[in-house]
């Protein structure tokens, strides 16, 4: 009887056999990559946007139908509550477009959460989505917005046409809600992240360009600038693969690596919720599917903060886009660049 | 073979196989010069943007650019850099028309 060879799964997000184990990478110098403690639930409520942006990495989109259900919402509240979750973190798809979004928003403010939403800007100009600034304000929430760069051309070829003056617009309301001003309670942070395959400029330095230009230029105030690094995974990968890049850009990230940005990771104080309501270690994982690791709870429904506080993160070569340069995060840089 | 693979340039180092002595002080000296200083990184990367197209370095303008980039610079300003050192190297031509004048001065009546 012939014995069947071994299958070598390579999935369709393998990434380029050049490109080192990143467990092993930590190991060489010395670390490895475990939680430090659950400060943020990072709760994804759905793929649902209004937007179908060129390096989105959950592949949101209009027609995307996959959102948290009522159900679901009531399990991340039950474990805010629970376990005083200190930061609730909304992302999407565009959160806004969740039936349950403001429900959510409401009972984790009462609960004494700090809510956080990544929001879109241009979602502001939906059906009924009108008068978000003034919920916003109403619930003391964080607002955290994409803005990829200080111009049209750049922002629209990320985001689509007419993104940008959309964008811009929604800035003003915001700002005239109270958001983004000096000396306000109401943040307002913007998140820049590289319009192609390269790695985003040094923090502090791009912060001040955009500051100075969206000042000048339209009149708009915020408050942080946080640059993201575009991970090799979903929608950016598709464009990495179609334009030829994926192998130089991988080269790019593990010749960045830094390890003085592991301490600073995300997934070190977040545990990330899909819509489903299963649990990952970071957004990212979470679209790749790979799930929190055996043994820990799978589900919200079953979430215990003391069972995920030291727990060994699941890694993948996407890894590297978080520990390249000065680090990415949902907060932006996480350490100096080297 | 092309005479310049892009390939080439991430193979910078093996030019230190011969006398790395020599090539670690110039790879210090050559990092030292990138860092933030009385200029920003950015600035440096336009300098070396356009002084890549002035010297007409296909690897160095590869770099540059991406350098550029990666400092947060737009394609106005690395249009405006080249267009620098384009001038330059354009009054630096035309200047020489007085090295023109001055040998027919010589030589006429």
């Amino acid at each position: 009887m012939t014995k069947a060879l071994p299958v070598v799964n390579v999935g369709a997000d393998a990434p380029p056999a050049s490109v080192p184990d990143f467990d092993a990478k930590l190991a060489a110098h010395g670390l490895s990559l475990r939680a430090a403690a659950v400060e943020t639930l990072q709760v994804n409520v759905g793929k649902l946007c209004n937007q179908a942006c060129k390096h989105c990495h959950v592949d949101a989109s209009p027609t995307r139908t996959e959102i948290m259900t009522r159900e679901t919402v009531e399990q991340v509240l039950a474990a805010v509550r629970r376990f005083r979750v200190p930061t609730l973190d909304i992302t999407g798809g565009a959160p806004e477009l969740n039936p349950s979004f403001r429900h959510l928003v409401a009972e984790a403010r009462r609960a004494g959460a700090h809510v956080l939403v990544r929001h879109n800007l241009t979602v502001m100009f939906e059906p009924g989505q009108e008068d978000l600034p003034r919920f916003f304000r109403e619930q003391g929430v964080e607002v955290v917005s994409s803005l990829p760069y200080f111009l049209e051309q750049q922002t629209d070829a990320q985001r689509g046409r007419g993104v940008f003056e959309k964008s811009v617009e929604a800035l003003r309301r915001l700002n005239a809600a109270g958001y983004g001003r000096e000396g306000s309670a109401l943040k307002l942070n913007l998140v820049y992240n590289p319009v192609g395959a390269y790695l985003p400029p040094a923090q502090g330095a791009i912060e001040r360009d955009f500051k100075h230009e969206l000042l000048s230029r339209y009149g708009v105030t915020f408050d942080r600038l946080y640059t993201i690094t575009n991970m090799p995974i979903r929608r950016f990968l598709e464009y990495l693969r179609r334009s030829g890049n994926e192998e130089r850009y991988m080269r790019k990230l593990v010749e960045a690596f830094n390890p003085s940005t592991v301490e600073g990771l995300m997934c070190r104080t977040l545990v990330s919720v899909d819509w489903t309501g299963r649990l990952y270690d970071c957004d990212f994982n979470q679209m790749l599917e790979l799930g929190v690791a055996a043994g820990l709870p799978q589900s919200i429904a079953d979430f215990d903060p003391a069972a995920f506080a030291a727990r060994r993160v699941v890694t993948g070569a996407h890894c590297f886009g978080c520990t390249a340069g000065a680090g990415s995060s949902c907060g932006g840089a996480v350490a100096a660049a080297p | 073979m092309a005479y310049y693979e892009e390939d080439d340039l991430g193979r910078f180092s093996e030019v230190g196989r011969h006398r790395p002595d020599l090539f670690e002080k110039f790879m210090a000296w050559y990092q030292a010069c990138q860092e933030d200083g009385a200029l920003t990184r950015r600035e440096k990367a336009l300098i070396g943007l356009a002084v890549a197209h002035a010297l007409q370095c296909p690897y160095c303008i590869d770099a540059y650019s991406q350098s550029c980039l990666e400092a947060g610079s737009n394609m106005e300003q690395m249009t405006e850099a080249v267009h620098m050192a384009s001038a330059l190297r354009g009054g630096a031509t035309l200047i020489h028309a007085l090295q023109a004048h001055n040998s027919v001065g010589k030589v006429s009546m």
